[in-house]
């Protein structure tokens, strides 16, 4: 360990209730600077709500911290001038064009060399060639590209995105990771919610919240070992026919489809291996051990919670 | 594919179902139209009465005492101030303090037993020349009753001699009953609140519905600054359509501009401002666009007849004419009516200034307190 990291995001007891549901219920979140951080959690789990009250939009009920050296309950100006946020839902104004929100933008954050910075954020994100085409008729890659480039004009020190890759094809979310990354080298610190496994694995470190709570933390490597989860993979003739069945055995938790093949998870690796032996005898039939998938250990997180609630 | 009453009936209970779900909008859609129809009942009244008058006596005596008590007794006529100077009360009659001035003038008695038939003046406000006109036209009996007990005895020859006096009725502002006069500054004042209410009634609204509004919280920008940049262009373009009507009313109503078009202009631009206000606050308000319309109609309907547009002013009941007071129409209408017709000055038309600056002020605060800085 070096010397004690700066924090860009240190908050403590998180909380948000809506009528009388717990969407946020004590929520800790530590991102040190420069770190991408990956938000994790099945829908309703109290992402979105948790970025909205680390940049202003909704009143905590409880907790307490800073962001960005700020109080995040009591000075959530300075915080918005120093943040990026880039909603769910495409919020930037459709009948604008491109280089019209991103003016827009630069005016609301009084930039200097306004039309140098938006020419600037044109060209890096390869926007400059449509910059007159109304957002409204943009493509998803292009809404989200276009929405990337106008969280990211006024040069923030945080970055918040709730699910920007939803709905975009995999090469403009390469092209976006890429751009991530290249932020976060510069010094940038960015918090992304995501329901993609390929996505979490691109962060430092991912947080995986369900109904409101903190269930696993760490990098990828770290929550795979902390789930203390076995997998085998089935492969081969008629494999996945054998789902309804398997799914019935002693020690088996969890069966989830991997295109032919069949992932069987379960916390006690020798009731699994019981469990499965007879299936080594079939002919065509493979049985493997394997590491669990970020996706394995997700849905066995989802299905324990869901037991407990 | 045939036409399916199965289908329609697929459409039908997904539309009841949607309709039902926003409460707010079916509540206005049935409780407004109940609510309007009891105030305006009760508030509108095509025959108005005790309408304020001056009294200038130039002549005090028995036969003048007589005439005040006839008129004071009167249905149509409410005596609010007696004055001796005609200057004066001409001042009332400009600010529209008063609906009319009773000149009983100076030798009126010596004339009237001389036999040399005196006239008694009526000066009637005409820029409303229908709210005044029942009045007008039962003042003369309304004299003789007065005066027939005095003109008994000694004098009977002279009530007999008839005419034993006369009545002139001089219609002031608006000589020929030219009820355009009346009209188009009225229009005015109703085309700017139902177009300008309208316009950012849908500001605030029209973010919420298209999700932008999350956008905008999350940018460092405040809310007076978000009103202000919304509200700004539509004064321009408020008072582009001023331009259009004005011109208008001059060109082809030929409607009299007597006053001072700079204050007019100033009155103008408050009258736009209050407006728009209005029309913000509403949008902080509603839920969906189509509530903001209908707050936009609850608004205008009163601003069309409880102001003086349509039906006369003083015929409404007290708590209509408070109701009325509260409008930014209301204050208008006698602004502009006073400036071109009348050709008021400023010190005339501050009484109507100061109430329209303090709603402006009333509803652009009210507006801040209900934008909502979160998404809670």
């Amino acid at each position: 360990m070096t010397a004690p990291q700066t924090l860009a995001i240190d908050v403590r007891g998180l909380a948000k209730q809506f009528g009388d549901k717990r969407v946020v219920d004590g929520i800790d979140i530590a991102v040190p600077q420069g770190e991408v951080w990956g938000f994790l959690g099945p829908n309703g789990s109290g992402k979105t709500t948790t970025i909205r009250m680390l940049c202003g939009l909704l009143k905590p009920d409880a907790g307490e911290g800073t962001c960005l050296g700020h109080d995040f309950r009591r000075e959530s100006e300075a915080i918005k001038r120093k943040t990026g946020y880039m909603t769910q839902h495409f919020s930037f104004w459709t009948d604008l064009s491109i280089r019209e929100n991103l003016e827009f933008t630069a005016r609301i954050y009084r930039l200097p060399d306004r039309r140098k910075m938006v020419d600037e954020a044109l060209d890096r994100l390869g926007l400059g060639g449509r910059q007159h085409q109304l957002a409204g008729g943009l493509s998803g890659g292009w809404k989200q590209r276009m929405a990337l480039a106008a969280c990211m004009l006024h040069r923030p020190d945080l970055l918040l995105l709730d699910e920007p890759t939803a709905g975009v094809d995999p090469k403009a979310r390469r092209d976006f990771w890429d751009q991530i990354h290249a932020l976060s080298d510069e010094g940038l610190t960015v918090l992304v919610s995501t329901h993609y496994m390929d996505e979490a694995e691109r962060c430092d470190r991912i947080v995986y919240i369900n109904v409101g709570r903190i269930v696993a933390r760490g990098t990828v490597a770290d929550v795979i070992a902390q789930s203390g989860l076995a997998t085998f993979v089935i492969e081969g003739t008629n494999a996945r026919e054998l789902a309804p069945h398997l799914r019935g055995l002693d020690g088996v938790e969890s069966v989830a489809f991997f295109g032919a093949a069949l992932h069987v998870s379960g916390h006690d690796a020798h009731k699994l291996e019981t469990a499965l032996a007879p299936l080594h005898s079939r002919d065509g039939l493979s049985v493997q051990r394997a590491r669990p998938s970020l996706e394995d250990v997700f849905i066995q997180l989802q299905q324990e919670s869901r037991g407990e609630a | 594919m045939r036409f399916s009453l199965l289908r329609v009936r697929a459409i039908l209970i997904k539309e009841y179902i949607q309709m039902r779900r926003d409460r707010l909008t079916l509540a206005m859609i049935v409780g407004v139209p109940v609510m309007q129809l009891f105030l305006f009942g009760f508030a509108i009244n095509l025959d108005p009465k005790h309408l304020p008058t001056a009294l200038t006596i130039e002549d005090p005596g028995a036969f003048s005492d007589s005439i005040t008590a006839g008129l004071m007794n009167s249905d149509y006529f409410r005596v609010v101030r007696q004055t001796r100077s005609p200057a004066e009360a001409r001042r009332l009659l400009d600010r529209g303090t008063v609906s009319f001035v009773v000149n009983i003038p100076a030798n009126f008695s010596r004339d009237l037993v001389r036999g040399a038939s005196p006239t008694i003046l009526l000066e009637a406000d005409a820029t409303d020349p229908a709210s005044g006109s029942r009045a007008v036209g039962a003042f003369q009996g309304l004299i003789e009753n007065a005066l027939r007990d005095d003109l008994k005895g000694p004098l009977a020859a002279r009530a007999a001699a008839s005419p034993a006096f006369q009545v002139a009725v001089h219609e002031r502002y608006n000589p020929e009953s030219n009820t355009q006069y009346n009209v188009v500054p009225g229009l005015l004042g109703v085309i700017l609140t139902m177009t300008l209410v309208l316009m950012t009634s849908m500001a605030v609204t029209r973010e919420r519905e298209r999700g932008t509004y999350e956008n905008l919280l999350a940018m460092p920008v405040r809310p007076l600054e978000i009103m202000t940049g919304k509200i700004a262009p539509y004064v321009i373009v408020g008072l582009i359509q001023s331009a259009l009507i004005l011109v208008a009313a001059k060109i082809v109503f030929a409607v009299p501009m007597l006053g001072s078009l700079t204050l007019l202009s100033g009155a103008l631009l408050l009258f736009i401002t209050a407006n728009l206000a209005v029309g913000y606050t509403f949008s902080t308000v509603a839920k969906s666009q189509l509530q903001a319309m209908q707050m936009m109609v609850f608004f205008l309907l009163p601003s069309i007849l409880l102001s003086g547009f349509v039906f006369p002013f003083r015929g409404m009941p007290g708590w209509a004419q408070a109701l009325g007071e509260i409008m930014p129409i209301t204050h208008f209408l006698r602004i502009v009516r006073g400036v071109m017709l009348k050709a008021n000055g400023f010190a005339d038309v501050w009484p109507q200034f100061w109430p329209l600056a303090l709603f402006t002020a009333a509803a652009g605060a009210l507006a801040l307190a209900r934008f909502r800085r979160t998404l809670d």
